[in-house]
């Protein structure tokens, strides 16, 4: 052993003697470990255990793979942003437990912050959770509200991981398409819209939510205040909840304006509103999410909160407060983050949807977020002799990754079971990404048809 | 629109696995602490900073930007940190562990328990506790549906000292024998034991062991405060002992280790057979960790493991202090008539304060344990914060054992020394008129 031993002080009567039977106790030992291990997984995480990103983001942790896959930037964050981080943990008690619910200062920077855009007073300690990554919100929301019996409406395609949780949580989901208007040539991301009429046919009494997302990831569409009041309209016909996942809320392009579902006529008693640090700062890794809504939802993501992890980490919490209050106080300026992202990333976007046209391709450019997927049928990569049993799109993908050392994620992924056949020749690109990367990704795709596989 | 707007949803809209959870003993007494108390005895963490090499971990961490440390790492666990835990782990176990397959990192031990408890633990299965508990357990296993078995430490007093020992309490063998059934899923063990301190020995995890393979039950094993342990007692990790390796998920805290609860890094350890399903609770949960949090973590264990055994080192360092602290404050109480159990570990413990109870008298048919009651009049009073033990057990045994407060002791010198003046204070009113 690697210590040395130790005399033991025992402090206690020992109330019984270690066996002397060693023998027969060895022998039902053994015994017992031939027993079948009869220790499976619970019921309610049947079927979950593989996930795309852990399937990829292992394939892509390469470094002289030009990474434009799983959506985290590698540009830097704003440098005041880690400063505030490095003020916060060089305060002793900053370094201990805060508050359960949320830091004091973060929840009422957040309500501060929301109140501005939402219109409403908002109280930060009933109507505000700060949770582990808008993914913890969606999971805290999730289990507080949707069980055994309910429907959940998914628009497709989506962010995987509702899938998942609404079946962890014992519900059914249920899907709606994103249909594309021009028959499947589309140019924005605008083009992909929902049918009134079937988006109401997935309306029943067991409806118990609808999820939304907007920005959107992987099309980046945007909702117009129309066709959000179109879901409004059933969530109050139907007394259905709206979770609405807005992580990309800041991330908007010149024409298009983002709207909270929340603040339509209704609205507000039956949304969770969901939002993320890690996008609004570029800093993924920070883990800080945050959901907003009326006290009587948020109590009960409270209580899930309080039976799952508690607490969020003290430091990252009170950094992000700061930084949210730099902002807060110059929101009607260019320079506020929120505004100056949005402009740095709408020139990497069209400099991305430039380079896929230029090598023969139709990307769909997107009105928000910073993802832009692309039908790559047209480059005809026959990988018929890949035994694998995947989807084109996974095989495209690998493909590329090994041969053109380029990534992306594949977009069937974001696909309930039947529809997913149908999106098997895009895939989705992320381009919040520095010059360089964007640069190396240029004279892949400049190059890729001078290569033969 | 020509619809009545609805104030609110019209129907139930809680999911019922939040069924009898809501309460929470930490949300009401925080706040408490937070109005009334000049000194703090009780949520547990230290008001101690964390050690400088870990503040200079970060510091460098934030500094150098390294990797791309403000963005998401790996899943499971950063690299650096889920590669050193394997080495010290595989050394303190004596068995190779697979940094990717035996290590999985949690916002926290709290998180870490919630996913052993999602994944293992299925409706109608039965999981033993033993009180008295760190009070999550029994929401965590009713929020998945299991059926909590509560077993009781059971006080020994022991005619020759003076003062109790956390060793004196004890489980009754054949008492616990009886509480495993073919529905029993796991038991949860958590040595050393918040709020009792008691440090489980070989002889007591054997017996726990034995039942637990004879019944093919799990093992959740609580080890946060693996290396608070005092008087040269040893930490003996149920995992290490025969046939049960393969049946334990072991759980950690970096926040105990590191005496930086705040930060919020906790991991489990155990045969991939079983991380496997833990793995797949997390990555439909929480799904990544803090990075930076992470690499600054791995960097303090870097530091412990080139330093293991040798009296610089943290861990050899700070049970040394906190000994010390807990003496002064055992002597503290029983200098003025509480009756502390003397800890083997953790920095908790409990005190009797029956002598105190004419203080707060006793109202007969209160829906309130008694030590509840004193504790919140002890707060508002003596601006002293401590938990009542009741706290820490079911519902149905609050009253048994109803005159104990659990003190935190993990608090600079300045703050022991005001509690003592408070104490002292306090007797002195008792005893003249």
């Amino acid at each position: 052993m690697f210590f040395p031993s130790r005399i033991f002080c025992c402090l206690g009567i020992r109330t019984y003697q270690l066996r002397a039977d060693v023998l027969s106790r060895s022998i039902r030992l053994s015994a017992s470990a031939t027993m079948a291990f009869r220790h499976k997984n619970t019921r309610r995480i049947e079927g979950l255990d593989s996930n795309v990103w852990v399937e990829f983001t292992k394939v892509a942790a390469d470094p002289s793979i030009v990474n434009l896959g799983q959506g985290l930037p590698d540009i830097s964050p704003p440098t005041y942003v880690k400063e505030e981080l490095a003020k916060a943990a060089a305060v002793d008690r900053l370094n201990q437990y805060t508050r359960g619910f949320g830091h004091p200062s973060l929840v009422k920077a957040l309500a501060q912050v929301y109140e501005r855009v939402c219109g409403r007073k908002i109280d930060p300690l009933t109507d505000i959770l700060v949770t582990v990554g808008a993914y913890g919100s969606l999971f805290s929301t999730i289990q507080a509200l949707i069980e055994e019996g309910d429907e959940v409406i998914i628009i497709e395609p989506f962010y995987d991981c509702y899938e998942p949780m609404v079946r962890m949580a014992g519900a059914k989901p249920v899907f709606i398409p994103l249909r594309c208007k021009n028959d499947g040539n589309s140019a924005s991301s605008a083009d992909w819209v929902l049918d009134p009429a079937e988006l109401a046919n997935k309306f029943n009494s067991k409806t118990k939510a609808i999820i939304l997302n907007t920005p959107h990831n992987p099309i980046g569409k945007v909702f117009t205040r129309e066709e959000l009041q179109i879901i409004a309209d059933l969530c109050i016909k139907h007394d259905t909840l709206c979770i609405s996942d807005e992580v990309y809320e800041w991330l908007v392009y010149k024409g298009n304006k983002h709207i909270k579902i929340a603040t339509l006529p209704g609205m507000w008693e039956r949304t969770i509103t969901i939002g993320s640090a890690g996008k609004t700062y570029s800093v993924t890794g920070w883990k800080l999410g945050w959901s907003i809504g009326p006290q009587n939802l948020i109590k009960h993501l409270q209580v899930v909160h309080q039976n799952t992890l508690y607490t969020c980490p003290t430091p990252l919490q009170e950094a992000l407060a700061q930084a949210l209050w730099i902002d807060y106080r110059r929101m009607d300026d260019p320079g506020c983050y929120f505004h100056s992202l949005s402009q740095e990333l709408e020139s990497k976007r069209d400099r991305m949807a430039r380079l896929l046209q230029e090598a023969g391709l139709k990307p769909v450019v997107p009105d928000g977020g910073y993802f832009m997927i692309v039908d790559v049928s047209t480059l005809n990569v026959d990988l018929s002799d890949v035994d694998e049993k995947q989807p084109y799109d996974y095989k495209f993908v690998k493909w590329m990754i090994t041969s053109k050392k380029l990534s992306a994620i594949p977009l069937s992924a974001f696909f309930g079971p039947e529809t997913k056949k149908k999106f098997e020749k895009y895939i989705r690109f992320c381009f919040i990404k520095k010059d360089s990367t964007l640069d190396a990704a240029e004279v892949i795709l400049k190059n890729w048809n001078k290569q033969t596989a | 629109l020509s619809l009545p707007l609805q104030a609110k949803m019209s129907r139930p809209v809680q999911a019922r696995r939040l069924e009898g959870i809501d309460k929470n003993i930490w949300v009401e007494f925080v706040k408490l602490a937070a109005t009334y108390s000049k000194v703090n005895l009780g949520q547990g963490f230290p008001d101690f900073p964390p050690p400088d090499f870990l503040k200079e971990a970060l510091e460098r961490a934030l500094s150098r930007e390294k990797y791309m440390l403000h963005q998401y790492t790996r899943v499971f666990g950063h690299p650096p940190l889920v590669k050193i835990l394997a080495q010290l782990f595989g050394k303190l176990l004596g068995r190779d562990l697979d940094p990717l397959t035996n290590v999985m990192v949690t916002v926290g031990a709290y998180q870490a328990l919630f996913c052993c408890f999602q994944a293992f633990i299925d409706e109608g299965d039965e999981v033993i506790i033993i009180e008295p508990f760190f009070d999550c357990y029994q929401p965590m296993v009713k929020m998945a549906g299991g059926t909590p078995v509560f077993v009781p430490l059971r006080p020994k007093p022991s005619k020759d000292r003076k003062l109790m020992s956390s060793a004196d309490w004890q489980l009754d063998p054949a008492e616990l024998a009886s509480k495993f059934s073919k529905r029993t899923k796991a038991i949860v063990l958590n040595s050393p034991n918040n709020p009792l301190g008691k440090v489980f020995s070989r002889g007591e995890l054997e017996l726990i062991a034995e039942l637990c393979v004879k019944h093919d039950v799990l093992c959740i094993s609580d080890e946060v405060y693996e290396w608070l342990v005092y008087d040269g007692k040893e930490h003996v990790r149920i995992a290490s002992l025969q046939g049960m390796w393969d049946r334990t998920v072991i759980i950690g805290s970096a926040g105990k280790t590191f005496s930086a609860t705040g930060w919020k890094v906790g991991w489990t350890v155990g045969p991939d057979q079983l991380l496997q399903h833990v793995r797949t609770v997390h990555q439909n949960s929480v799904y990544h960790c803090a990075t930076i949090a992470q690499e600054a973590v791995g960097q303090g264990f870097q530091r412990e493991l080139e330093l293991y055994g040798k009296p610089e080192s943290y861990f050899v360092q700070l049970p040394k202090e906190l000994q010390q602290k807990r003496d002064w404050l055992v002597q503290s109480l029983d200098a003025v008539g509480m009756k502390p159990i003397i800890p083997e570990g953790t920095y908790f413990l409990v005190a009797d304060i029956s002598e105190f109870k004419s203080d707060v008298p006793d109202v007969p048919n209160s829906e309130e344990p008694y030590d509840y009651r004193f504790a919140k009049w002890m707060v508002k009073n003596k601006g002293i914060a401590a938990i009542p033990l009741s706290a820490f057990y079911c519902e149905a045994h609050k009253n048994n054992y109803n005159h104990f407060v659990r003190f935190c002791f993990a608090k600079e010198e300045a703050t022991l020394k005001a509690a003592n003046d408070i104490l002292q204070k306090w007797k002195q009113e008792k005893t003249s008129p």
